[in-house]
């Protein structure tokens, strides 16, 4: 069974979702990977506006392909997200929400996540085609130079998606292989 | 003496690197069913059922299965009877650029690794050569995703190690990479060699089928033997739990110096791409 939600992502519906919850999430989120965070955390310590509004935004960790003619986008599915690791924290305290990506996430992230109480969600890698056909609307709205890895500003409408680890930091890599290896026993 | 035009190998290099990105080889894709089927884990199920959908809609409307379209590794095997007339390398990259600008593949090359700026066309190629018998040339296109290169480890072994330490180390390098390059995945192990050696061989055996096992009776029970561990682990699809960890270990060794024992492990994700084709 899925969960919908709706991005923005208020911190009550953030709660609300645990670490291997189905969900599909529909609305508006950003794109945004190693170069695009680390402009954003630089302009942070320069005391500088964001671009993007990042208060219960959804960030999707993911440098998409060029869109065929006719397409939105092309392939887009998360890339890994413990090169973003050192930059995360720092959105989280200014209310982001949400992360898509896959992979593990450093003590500092999930830390953080407990504190600002924020979601980490896994799509699943290596699904690019499928993944892709979720997003009906792609905007760069900064970074255009950065290509693949510019800021986006996508409408989404049921990406799927797990929640791996919740804004308890309960974590989906952790409980998964340990229900799998007792499973039968 | 059979003349080959730098031209025609562009134009194949640039078909090779659309097909490949494009449309999974068949075993990869029978693995990956095979192993839904036999896969206990409910969460496991499901992500190898939207693998599944996946490169379907790949096939379907041609486009890449993942957006990472990879680094261009290139593998040639020259007949030593062929000339090629016009620069080789050139024509190579030619292709690379052709293909990732005409095929709307990513680029995701950087000319400098410190400065980092994009080459905007995926070139140049990482190229291998080999000087074969005959007068064919043979193509293969390899995109290499980083997800699964950035979990790939050397270790220089002492011989005293022996198999133990090679079995506890490919495990270990499975372990560290947990979620991270796409489970499941192909493990591509190189032992033997030099240190460079090992690890192009690990990349050369990714490019193995993955339901066939190591001409050399011995290595082929060890793929088996390491696969069962592997899949044991209960990493499974994605780090979310499961079975699937890995879809095959394909293992490549050569003659090695009397005090090394080289291993390499190249991992691959899902997404195992290689292409060929001969001139
Ligand atoms: S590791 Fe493979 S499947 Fe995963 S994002 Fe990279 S290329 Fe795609």
């Amino acid at each position: 069974m899925e969960k919908k939600i709706t991005s923005p992502l208020s911190e009550a519906e953030a709660r609300a979702l645990h670490c291997g919850d189905n969900v599909l999430i529909s609305g508006v989120i950003y794109t945004g990977r190693d170069a695009a965070h680390k402009r954003l955390v630089d302009l942070l310590k320069e005391g500088k506006e964001l671009p993007i509004d990042v208060k219960d935004a959804i960030i999707y960790y993911v440098g998409p392909a060029p869109a065929q003619p006719g397409q939105v986008i092309g392939s887009a599915g998360p890339t890994t997200s413990y090169r973003m690791d050192a930059y995360a924290p720092a959105l989280l305290d200014l209310g982001l929400r949400g992360m898509i990506g896959k992979g593990k996430r450093s003590p500092e992230v999930i830390a953080s996540m407990v504190k600002n109480k924020a979601v980490y969600f896994g799509a699943i890698g290596g699904a690019g085609a499928l993944l892709a056909k979720c997003i009906k609307k792609a905007e760069v709205i900064a970074y255009d130079d950065l290509g693949a890895e510019a800021i986006r500003r996508l409408e989404v409408e049921n990406l799927p998606a797990v929640v791996i680890i919740d804004s308890e930091g309960n974590n989906l890599y952790e409980t998964g292989r340990q229900d799998y290896l007792s499973m039968g026993k | 003496m059979k003349e080959i035009r730098a031209e025609q190998i562009t134009q194949v290099v640039r078909d090779l690197c659309i097909e490949a990105n494009c449309h999974l080889p068949g075993d990869i894709k029978t693995a990956i069913s095979q192993c839904r089927a036999c896969e206990p884990f409910p969460i496991a199920q499901t992500v190898l059922g939207k693998i599944e959908e996946n490169f379907t809609i790949a096939d379907q409307d041609n486009v890449p299965i993942c957006q990472d379209t990879g680094l261009a590794c290139v593998f040639l095997e020259i007949g030593q009877d062929v000339h090629i007339e016009g620069n080789l390398k050139d024509a190579v990259d030619e292709g690379v650029r052709r293909g990732y600008t005409e095929g709307y593949l990513r680029k995701s090359c950087v000319g400098d690794p410190i400065e980092r700026v994009n080459t905007k066309d995926n070139s140049p190629a990482v190229l291998y050569c080999d000087v074969i018998e005959g007068d064919q040339l043979k193509i293969t296109v390899a995109p290499k995703g980083f997800g699964s290169e950035n979990m790939s480890q050397i270790k220089m072994l002492k011989p005293s190690d022996g198999l133990q330490g090679v079995k506890d180390f490919i495990l270990k390098v499975v372990e560290d990479a947990g979620p991270n390059p796409c489970p499941p995945i192909v493990v591509g192990v190189g032992i033997g060699g030099t240190f460079d050696k090992a690890a192009l061989l690990a990349k050369k055996a990714l490019m193995r089928p993955v339901d066939q096992r190591s001409e050399k009776p011995f290595y082929a029970e060890l793929e088996q033997e390491l696969l069962e561990k592997i899949n044991g682990l209960g990493i499974g699809p994605q780090g979310f739990g499961g079975k699937t960890t890995a879809l095959a270990v394909n293992i490549e060794t050569l003659p090695t110096h009397i005090a090394g024992l080289p291993c390499a492990v190249n991992i691959n994700c899902h997404v195992t791409r290689h292409k060929s084709a001969v001139l």
